[in-house]
């Protein structure tokens, strides 16, 4: 199950990725949005702005913790020097909660600023588990493991995806987080069923969920062919997705993410208003 | 330089550069709300090199094309403001190399 | 055929190598243009990084022949750490071997001067020191005071304008002429600030920087050129809430 009781501070409400161009703005009026997430590696400076903003924001607000350079799903050891790093950045800022990704991005010492993909085999869930254990360890917590954009597959893969996290979280502990935006754009790409896989994903362990948008493009074949480029608004059928997601297993804290091509803040409050909206439509008591 | 004059020299300008900023320490003591968004700069520092976990532009050709930047893709008519600065080429600089010797 | 992530890596940063086999699309064919989206992603997030972490260097070689450099160079030297923030450490020494920016032998000492912003813009946090405090010391005892630097203070020492070419391109200033000039960046609050110091100035601040007298600054300063103005290049320190200690001997 999922551990509410040492960080019991993220409601089961709206938030959206921080940009600090939007500082000004969230400060003045927040409008629907309850909390917030940042991106570890943006706060691992020594000082300055971007860590003065982040003491001032927690202030107000639960902070979730998003690490996307742990490279989780790497072959190497975990970088102990990262890890330490993001120790330091839990222990003085406490956040309600910290998610990294399925997924690998650094290997003979590159960093390829990317979430790349895995085999579900059981040599890479042996290694995730080990290094998620490393992780809940290190930061003395529980985190939560978010499933990935797809957009190809291993044809060494042995299990679904759905089944390889359920069985991470079993072996680990951790929770996870289920971008619904991710379960679409995998699910298109890999021409399976965007609501079985919902159907058959560990609802009782997502801690947080998250929506963004994607671009349209084709592979090869002409083939659909959806990238995870979080640069527009979630689209309709995600919003559908969600809306039967969170009627099924009850409200969860809700992220819309927005990286690219940034908007002003009343577009992006505008989108956590449509999650309320549906958060609100559903008994915290359901499912 | 005198041990003598130096002194002298030294307290003439502490006391130049101390009348010059005498109300420094206290202004830095406020930060501001502009000074913490960080807004009203426009150098660019403040949004340079952010972590994200968006995917790129998909299946655009930068990550599949071989640049050759001896044949033409190298512009040289048409490149940034190094073309307007007219400063002498690097090649035939004739300045004395200085010494670097900086901190961190 | 298990593919693994020394493979996936040489196909990444190497448009010239195949999909991996094992690498596919839901009929099992091969997943070329699948493939492709991770090849975008790294090589482009990593240019788009590189161009907002050196702007002049864009605006100097303009944006074409910029994708041009930051296509050789990302892929020649990926992120040692997973801090984008930090990322183009190595941009300068690099800029020194690329052939097409030979003849433009400024650029690497411009690039230093956009890296030390950046890590001034993320150094730690420290407070100035009253001024008024330096006036306090026994005047006799000034030259043997040692003067310690906040982390954000940095110098880039150049035989080019690198200071008037920054400014040139990024702040509307006038053509910058043939100079040598050290960069000072400090940071007063949370912005760096760029100050022109000379040569001797900029021996000055290294001299205290590393550690020995005020007084003994001086004399190096004088050494590169006796005309040098210490109060200015004094002031341009306390400005910046540079000066975070004074130790007496």
């Amino acid at each position: 199950m999922l551990d509410t009781s040492v960080h019991p501070a993220m409601p089961p409400a709206p938030g959206v990725g921080y940009k600090p161009q939007h500082f000004s703005d969230i400060m003045e009026d927040a409008g629907p949005v309850r909390w917030l997430e940042v991106h570890a590696e943006n706060y691992m400076g020594d000082g300055g702005r971007p860590i003065a903003q982040l003491r001032h924001l927690a202030e107000r607000f639960p902070i979730s913790v998003h690490g996307v350079g742990l490279s989780i799903g790497g072959e190497a050891p975990l970088d102990r020097d990262h890890l330490a790093r993001l120790a330091h950045l839990i222990g003085w800022l406490q956040p309600a909660r910290f998610s990294e990704h399925l997924a690998w991005s650094t290997h003979e010492s590159a960093f390829l600023n990317d979430l790349l993909p895995l085999p579900y085999t059981e040599a890479t869930l042996a290694r995730v588990a080990s290094h998620i254990d490393q992780v809940q360890e290190a930061l003395g917590r529980q985190m939560l493991l978010e499933n990935p954009s797809t957009y190809l597959a291993f044809a060494e893969s042995e299990m679904k995806e759905t089944d390889f996290l359920r069985e991470v979280a079993r072996r680990t502990g951790c929770g996870l987080l289920l971008d619904i935006n991710n379960v679409f754009v995998s699910a298109t790409n890999q021409q399976t069923d965007p609501r079985a896989y919902i159907a058959a994903f560990p609802l009782d362990r997502v801690g947080e969920v998250h929506l963004g948008g994607h671009d349209e493009q084709a592979d090869d074949h002409g083939a659909p062919l959806l990238i995870d480029s979080h640069d527009s608004p979630v689209v309709d059928p995600v919003w559908t997705l969600y809306a039967e997601t969170i009627a099924r297993m009850g409200p969860r804290p809700t992220l819309i993410e927005w990286d690219t091509d940034v908007p002003p803040w009343p577009v992006l409050a505008a989108e956590a208003a449509r999650s309320d909206a549906v958060l609100s439509a559903v008994p915290v008591d359901a499912a | 330089m005198s041990n003598q004059f130096k002194t002298l020299a030294v307290i003439g300008a502490v006391a130049a550069a101390v009348s010059a900023h005498a109300n420094i320490a206290s202004a830095q003591e406020k930060v501001t709300p502009e000074q913490m968004s960080g807004m009203e700069k426009c150098y660019g520092v403040a949004l340079a090199g952010q972590n994200d976990c968006a995917a790129g532009p998909g299946t655009t050709c930068a990550g599949t094309s071989t640049v050759d930047y001896q044949g033409n893709a190298w512009d040289l008519v048409d490149a940034g403001t190094c073309e307007s600065m007219e400063l002498p080429d690097g090649r035939m600089g004739s300045l004395e190399p200085l010494e670097r010797d900086l901190p961190a | 055929m298990n593919v693994d992530q020394s493979t996936f890596r040489a196909a990444i940063l190497d448009p010239a190598l195949a999909t991996p086999d094992g690498l596919v699309d839901p009929a099992g064919r091969t997943a070329g243009k699948r493939f492709d989206v991770y090849r975008n992603n790294v090589v482009v997030s990593l240019s788009r990084a590189l161009a907002d972490a050196f702007p002049v260097i864009r605006k100097l070689l303009g944006e074409n022949n910029f994708n041009i450099l930051a296509g050789h160079f990302v892929r020649r030297h990926p992120p040692g750490s997973p801090l984008i923030a930090l990322y183009g450490a190595a941009l300068p020494d690099f800029l020194t071997t690329f052939a097409p920016v030979q003849n433009l032998g400024y650029l690497p000492d411009v690039a230093r001067l956009e890296l030390a912003m950046r890590q001034a813009y993320h150094a730690a946090d420290a407070t100035p020191i009253d001024p008024a405090a330096l006036q306090a010391l026994d005047p006799q005892h000034l030259p043997m005071a040692r003067l310690s630097l906040a982390p954000a203070v940095r110098l880039v020492a150049s035989d080019w304008p690198i200071v008037s070419i920054w400014r040139f391109n990024m702040a509307d200033a006038p053509k910058p002429a043939m100079a040598a000039e050290t960069a000072l960046i400090t940071r007063p609050a949370f912005d760096p600030e760029l100050t022109r110091l000379s040569p001797a100035g900029g021996r000055f601040v290294a001299t205290l920087a590393s550690g020995r007298p005020l007084g003994d600054a001086v004399d190096a300063a004088a050494r590169v050129d006796d005309g040098f103005d210490l109060a200015q290049t004094l002031g341009a320190l306390l400005a910046g809430g540079a000066i975070t200690s004074i130790r007496k001997e």
